[in-house]
């Protein structure tokens, strides 16, 4: 047993982490969802370096690399609160190479693999998708059914002339731009293969990132308790604030655990998958959540400010929590199988 | 990151599995109280003894197995499998054997090892006092020089198994005018002597799986000093780092079995039907997440020592989460079963009041959410006295 990354495996941890220090930088973050508007620089630079790629087969266009690889760099993204369209972009490669026919894997997968198109992938009931991640510039929209495992694919220009079809709606975390997507259901093409498989990959994509926002809040407010001083001491030593960053690592790691065991699941035993892809998200999704409110609280009257950074994580933290389903979802889907 | 074991791991966990199924234990007695319950325990040992399998973590030369750790997490995993009772020597085994290993003298070894695997010789443990619980080293038990001897006199708390006990793994302070961690001793203690009094400690179950020893004036002749006079700290810390290593594994096992038990009376009962069974399926399915984090968690952190040579901080953290989780699925499992969770002697009951325990023992839950504060996220501690 060996829950170790690879020496391969670490160098795409290694870089991505080192570029994402420099290209995301929390002013950059900022200026960007200020602005209602995503990183474009920084979305030509993961491009031309493969990531939306990561895990699609080389056949398609992509690194042919699995879960494991792509949960690295969801992982190094959430952390940054990067906002880029990668996590829309691989959710919805992720469906149509798992559900999709071989001539629609070759008509959509080279696109969203080298990036050329942005994705996305939103859940509808009776035809409406709403918070839609993936923004006005998805190119290749993939909507799940609520509550059943069927999926249809429909490119943008698909929508041209139906006039509401997409509509931008601004959600609280405007480091990525979502839409409201109103399609009859007749439009697009349905995936006829296996959409579940495709959705539970999906989930351990999102728990990763979840994973990463976890980790980034906890390094802001230990740092933030070391530094801050009241009663002529660093904040930190109450063990009211040091058991509440305690408790921060305890949800983190777990989170990680089965998020680690769900992405090595979908690579080397599938059977394992539907099990371990609810179990990461669920507890990802409640990790995901208090970590980062957690953080909020241990910032004191800072964290409560636009200027502290910590909001972002926050709100990033809302609506991957709510993404696909959330805590309750999961453990109902779960509970279905103990 | 390969998550399956290894040939070799699986085909000790077989064999291990094939000899426990070919070798059941006879029921546990239901009469002849806690001596009874003990016997049946020995002989136990006695059969694991027989084969091999009494501490397959112990190096060969001393009649192990020389068991990686993994190995020896899978004999654990597997005991709690099989329902089997625990060794009776399980402190002796786990913790007073390897402590002898590192820090023993070779007669010592050749003494005391042979005996705690065989169960010939059982072993207790004397840390704690009533006066030092967390803070350990603040113990006040007094060690004095006296001829050949050293006397010891004081009291210890939370010894189990000490009325059947011959050797006691005593911590001492040798020497009053050192720093606090600096002046103990560690002894074996001979507790056949009249200075040596057991009186059994009551807890909230009824039962009394713990002691308190009250000594006055015991003897320790010098050859049973273990790591050389003043150096007791650092022995106990070998005794105390081997304390949860591989029980955890049980433990662990444990808990998913009488989760499952829980799943089981909520099926049985129709409470996982109709509108109200979403609110019970939903803590069972959170449940089931927390024991798989256990599993994953207790996994990552013995194997990453057994490959990278370093502990992450999961051994804190599995601990923690083991003792709320298990104390969130008896409360749960109370009302489950409802009535009989709160009628004196059934099984329900004892876990429910005994879940009380785990997070106070082997280190409490505030304590290891300091050494996780502190030792792992690096945050200051606040100075005190």
């Amino acid at each position: 047993m060996d829950f170790g990354l690879s020496e391969d495996q670490r160098e795409i941890q290694r870089t991505a982490r080192e570029l994402l220090a420099e290209r995301a930088r929390p002013e950059r973050v900022r200026s960007a969802a200020e602005g209602g508007r995503l990183d474009e620089g920084l979305w030509s630079e993961l491009c031309a370096l493969g990531w939306p790629g990561i895990a699609i087969a080389e056949e398609y266009g992509g690194q042919g690399l699995g879960m494991v690889e792509l949960a690295i760099l969801c992982e190094e993204l959430g952390r940054t609160v990067a906002p880029v369209a990668f996590l829309p972009t691989v959710l919805a490669a992720l469906v149509i190479e798992q559900a999709g026919s071989r001539a629609q894997r070759e008509r959509w997968l080279p696109g969203l693999a080298s990036g050329e198109s942005v994705g996305a992938l939103g859940v509808e009931r009776d035809g409406v998708a709403e918070l839609v991640l993936g923004g006005p510039a998805a190119e290749v929209l993939v909507l799940a059914q609520e509550g059943a495992p069927r999926a249809r694919v429909c490119a943008r220009e698909e929508t041209a002339g139906r006039a509401g079809a997409l509509e931008r709606i601004d959600s609280i975390d405007p480091t990525r731009p979502t839409i409201r997507v109103d399609l009859p259901v007749e439009a697009g093409e349905a995936l006829e293969g296996d959409v579940q498989a495709g959705l539970d990959r999906a989930l351990v994509a999102v728990s990763a990132e979840l994973v990463g926002v976890c980790e980034r809040a906890l390094d802001m407010t230990v740092a933030y308790v070391k530094e801050r001083k009241q009663f002529g001491v660093p904040v930190g030593s109450f063990q009211a604030v040091s058991h509440r960053c305690a408790q921060m690592l305890l949800d983190t790691e777990r989170a990680r655990s089965t998020t680690a065991y769900a992405a090595w699941a979908a690579d080397a035993d599938p059977e394992r998958l539907p099990e371990a892809a609810a179990m990461a998200k669920a507890s990802a999704s409640q990790a995901g959540v208090e970590v980062t409110a957690s953080a909020i609280q241990a910032h004191g009257g800072i964290g409560f400010t636009w200027e502290a950074d910590v909001h972002w994580l926050y709100k990033r933290a809302l609506l991957d929590a709510s993404l696909l389903g959330g805590v309750k979802r999961h453990r109902a889907r779960l509970a279905g199988m103990l | 990151m390969d998550l399956t074991f290894n040939h070799r791991e699986s085909a000790f966990r077989d064999e291990l599995r094939a000899w426990l199924a070919d070798n059941e234990p006879p029921p546990e007695p239901t009469e002849g109280g806690e001596d009874a319950h003990y016997a049946w325990r020995r002989d136990w040992q006695r059969r694991l003894y027989d084969a091999g399998w009494a501490a397959p973590a112990w190096p060969v030369e001393y009649g192990g197995r020389g068991a990686s750790l993994s190995e020896s997490a899978i004999y654990f995993e597997e005991l709690g499998r099989a329902r089997v009772p625990l060794p009776a020597n399980v402190l002796g085994l786990l913790l007073g054997g390897p402590t002898l290993m590192v820090w023993g003298t070779d007669t010592q070894k050749e003494r005391y090892l042979e005996p705690i695997l065989s169960g010939e010789e059982i072993w207790c443990q004397g840390f704690s006092e009533p006066d030092a619980g967390s803070d350990l080293a603040s113990l006040k038990t007094k060690a004095v020089e006296d001829g050949e001897d050293w006397v010891i006199t004081g009291q210890k708390v939370w010894t189990s198994g000490a009325q059947y006990s011959k050797w006691c793994m005593l911590v001492a302070r040798s020497d009053g005018g050192a720093a606090k961690h600096k002046g103990l001793t560690y002894f074996l203690m001979d507790m056949d002597q009249a200075a040596v009094q057991v009186r059994p400690l009551r807890q909230i179950t009824g039962e009394a799986e713990f002691n308190e020893l009250f000594i006055e004036e015991a003897r320790i002749p010098r050859e049973n000093v273990v790591g050389g006079v003043g150096n007791g700290w650092k022995v106990a810390l070998t005794t105390l780092m081997n304390e949860r290593a591989g029980l955890g594994f049980l433990l662990q096992v444990r808990l998913r079995q009488l989760l499952d038990d829980a799943i089981a009376a909520a099926r049985k009962r129709g409470l996982l039907d109709g509108a109200g069974g979403s609110v019970i399926s939903d803590e069972l399915a959170d449940l089931h997440i927390r024991c798989e984090q256990i599993r994953l968690l207790a996994w990552k952190g013995l194997t990453d020592i057994e490959r990278y040579g370093q502990p992450g901080p999961e051994g804190s953290l599995v601990k923690w989460l083991w003792s709320d989780t298990n104390q969130r699925l008896t409360a749960l499992a109370a009302e489950i079963v409802g009535p009989e969770a709160l009628t004196d002697g059934t099984s329900w009951s004892y876990e429910l009041l005994r879940a009380r325990g785990n997070t106070i023992e082997g280190g409490t839950t505030e304590v290891l959410k300091n050494i996780v504060a502190e030792r792992v996220l690096g945050l200051p501690r606040l100075k005190v006295a």
